[in-house]
């Protein structure tokens, strides 16, 4: 079968795409764009500086993981370079009593709500299925990642069902009302159950964001053969009002996550994000994007860089070379830090196996780990 | 009173119990399920209760997820046996592991409750034993009701679990009637239960074919045989504690089930009663069983389907030994 013409999705330049900053970092808004501008008003230098931190060292991480898994110390990496810039506009418009449901390349959305990016490294060195418990007020409402495509947005919207049934959304309070973001892809857009979360969203008015991250490419599969239209509008087709934004603008970004998680939260029901970006890496440490995509698309997409961009705004505003040189110190620091930390994770005892598999005492998980713990005490004093 | 009224008067039970029992399903609401277990429960306790959900499995159960994440404890009915596949990830990728994903700082109180099995002559995917799909799923507990007094306690008992459990509604006996005895102490959730005495073979079974292994038990005592006859109720786990006991007396046992034989709850406990009682066995454990092809057609039902006649050939089998 000869693969689909790529259809009309939408590009960064196109005028109903929202983005503040050009490529070359000077603000430039788009005419879908006008309308959010009063949110990046409202930011002061402070909170710029935040962005392009959060970004910078998550980017740092993220190659320090990298080389990690290269050096036998993880199992697997998914790289979130290129995607920064969505990943940390929406994380910072989000309040603390918001739920995040990531999908498994949300490192910076992670870190911004306050988990320990080495929970992440023990996730891919197979050393836990989760890693962090969400409820631990350090990880901010964090769900654990979710490795079945679109599996968490069913999660996230029998969550933001429950908000509404207690009455923690739409009060008109928005310090206390409640909303949900939940993560996936243009890969994951194609699966039942984004379909099945957008019917019961929109049936329930959850007070939910779909965050879908157009990074262009499903391990090797591209856009053009999930959605013959663009992705942004599977959301109107449901009911649920949606938007496209410039995914490597971070004020863009962080702009209509802002409004659609004040409108979630004020009881208008979910909303959609299509956010336009580029996986500048592999799928996965397993996978060799040379194979499926061209070098020329590549430099088209590092031409707009997510932190280049940001970094010549911040610049155009008169930041200072200490400033950068401070964020790139913290991020060498956070990512020697991940590097020495994981270094330092010892195994993991058997026992393990047998905790959590029920709540409840289960006879047969009992059984079986009496046998193995007796089994294991015939090889004391021996080297197994 | 019958299965159907007893699973209603369970779940007003529980509901009245705890406001974060919910139930949530297709047509449970103003229609009461389509076989009636639900019925009045919606004008009872209200919509934000009683969810009458968008026709869609996977959609129903992965919901249900992250209402258990936010507090509630969702009871789900899948409409019928044969519609749970699409919801089939949810369960088993999902709602089975997340407990466990979580290092066990998230439970997930959910019950599935599904209507499975045969005898009611109807089309295709509406008669199916799935039983051995969820059982085989470590995180899921997995138990089925065979009388009203069981069903009537079991279900409030499933929904206190805090671990997910696939709650198996016998159809072909929600009309059956039976006591339900509301005040003397429940038999625990998990444990199965001798209910026919007998000295010469043990014959076990769940489910529906409780009350055919009990026919033909009432059969084989008119012929000389005494059968004993165990409920196995929990199907994972399952309590052998009964039903060793049941064989180290009599020696024999034949397992009787709806569904296919190959790898199935039939299988398992055969393979472990000779294991854990292989000395005091006089014939191997056999079983009568769904045939290896998919339900048939209706009007096939009556010979695909063990009866008592089938049990009455394994019982004669075992004892020519």
């Amino acid at each position: 079968m000869t693969p689909p013409e790529a259809p009309a999705h939408g590009t960064s330049e196109h005028p109903d795409v929202v983005r503040l900053l050009d490529a070359d970092g000077s603000l430039s808004p788009s005419a879908a764009a006008e309308a959010y501008l009063p949110y990046i008003e409202a930011l002061d230098d402070a909170d710029l500086k935040t962005f392009y931190r959060d970004m910078a060292v998550i980017r740092a991480f993220d190659q320090q993981a990298t080389h990690l898994q290269r050096q036998g110390q993880l199992a697997l990496w998914p790289p979130s370079f290129g995607q920064e810039a969505a990943q940390v506009g929406s994380a910072r418009a989000a309040r603390a009593q918001d739920h995040l449901f990531p999908s498994y390349r949300e490192h910076a959305v992670c870190r911004i709500r306050g988990v320990d990016p080495v929970d992440i490294i023990r996730l891919m060195r197979g050393l836990t299925h989760g890693g962090w418990d969400p409820a631990d007020p350090k990880n901010g409402n964090t769900h654990i990642y979710t490795l079945v495509l679109g599996a968490q947005a069913l999660h996230a919207t029998g969550l933001a069902m429950g908000m509404v049934f207690d009455g923690r959304s739409g009060t008109g309070d928005p310090d206390r009302d409640a909303a949900v973001i939940v993560y996936y892809g243009d890969g994951a857009s194609s699966q039942g159950d984004v379909h099945e979360a957008m019917v019961f969203a929109a049936s329930y008015r959850t007070p939910e964001v779909f965050f879908l991250q157009n990074n262009h490419w499903a391990i090797s599969v591209p856009v053009a053969t999930q959605s013959r239209a663009p992705l942004v509008q599977r959301g109107t087709g449901y009911g649920i009002p949606s938007v496209q934004v410039d995914g490597n603008d971070v004020l863009a970004s962080y702009a209509v996550t802002r409004r659609a998680l004040d409108e979630a939260r004020g009881g208008d029901g979910p909303r959609a994000i299509e956010a336009l970006t580029y996986r500048m890496g592999a799928h996965t440490t397993s996978d060799d994007p040379t194979k499926y995509r061209t070098s020329d698309e590549e430099q088209s997409w590092a031409r707009r860089d997510p932190i280049a961009r940001m970094r010549a705004y911040l610049e155009g505003r008169g930041a200072s070379a200490a400033f950068f040189a401070d964020v790139e110190a913290e991020s060498r620091a956070v990512a020697d830090d991940a590097r020495v930390r994981t270094n330092a994770l010892g195994g993991i005892d058997a026992e393990a196996m047998f905790a959590h598999v029920y709540s409840a005492p289960h006879p047969l998980i009992d059984e079986q780990r009496a046998w193995l713990a007796a089994y294991e005490a015939t090889f004391e004093g021996e080297t197994r | 009173m019958p299965i159907a009224k007893a699973l209603n008067a369970g779940l007003r039970a529980a509901m009245s119990a705890s406001d974060r029992v919910l139930l949530m399903g297709e047509d449970i609401g103003r229609l009461g399920g389509v076989f009636r277990v639900t019925e009045g429960l919606q004008a009872e306790f209200g919509e934000r209760r009683v969810l009458d959900t968008p026709l869609a499995e996977s959609g129903i159960v992965g919901t249900a997820i992250g209402l258990a994440m936010g507090g509630f404890r969702p009871v789900i009915e899948i409409q019928f046996d044969g519609f749970v596949f699409p919801a089939f990830d949810q369960i088993t990728t999902q709602l089975a592991k997340i407990t466990n994903r979580h290092e066990g700082a998230v439970q997930m109180p959910v019950v599935i409750r599904i209507p499975y099995g045969g005898h009611i002559g109807a089309v295709e995917h509406h008669q199916e034993s799935p039983e051995t799909y969820f059982a085989h799923t470590p995180g899921l507990r997995v138990v089925s009701p065979s009388t009203p007094n069981d069903a009537y306690w079991m279900i409030q008992e499933a929904i206190e679990s805090p671990d997910p459990v696939v709650f198996l509604e016998p159809k072909a006996r929600y009309w059956q009637k039976g006591e339900v005895d509301l005040t003397a102490p429940a038999v625990p959730l998990h444990a199965s239960r001798v209910v026919r005495r007998g000295t010469d073979v043990t014959l076990v079974g769940h489910g529906a074919m409780v009350t055919t292994l009990l026919q033909a038990a009432a059969l084989a005592e008119s012929e000389g045989t005494s059968c004993e006859v165990v409920d196995v109720r929990s199907l994972s786990p399952v309590d052998y504690g009964p039903l060793l006991d049941s064989v180290r007396r009599t020696g024999r046992m034949v397992y009787a089930q709806e569904a296919p034989g190959f790898v199935s709850l039939g299988s398992e406990i055969a393979a472990t009663v000779t294991e854990k009682a292989f000395y005091a066995l006089e014939a191997p454990v056999l079983r009568v069983s769904g045939f290896d092809t998919p339900f048939p057609a209706a009007k096939l039902e009556g010979v695909y389907l063990p009866d008592p006649d089938r049990i009455l050939e394994a019982v004669d089998r075992a004892l020519a030994y």
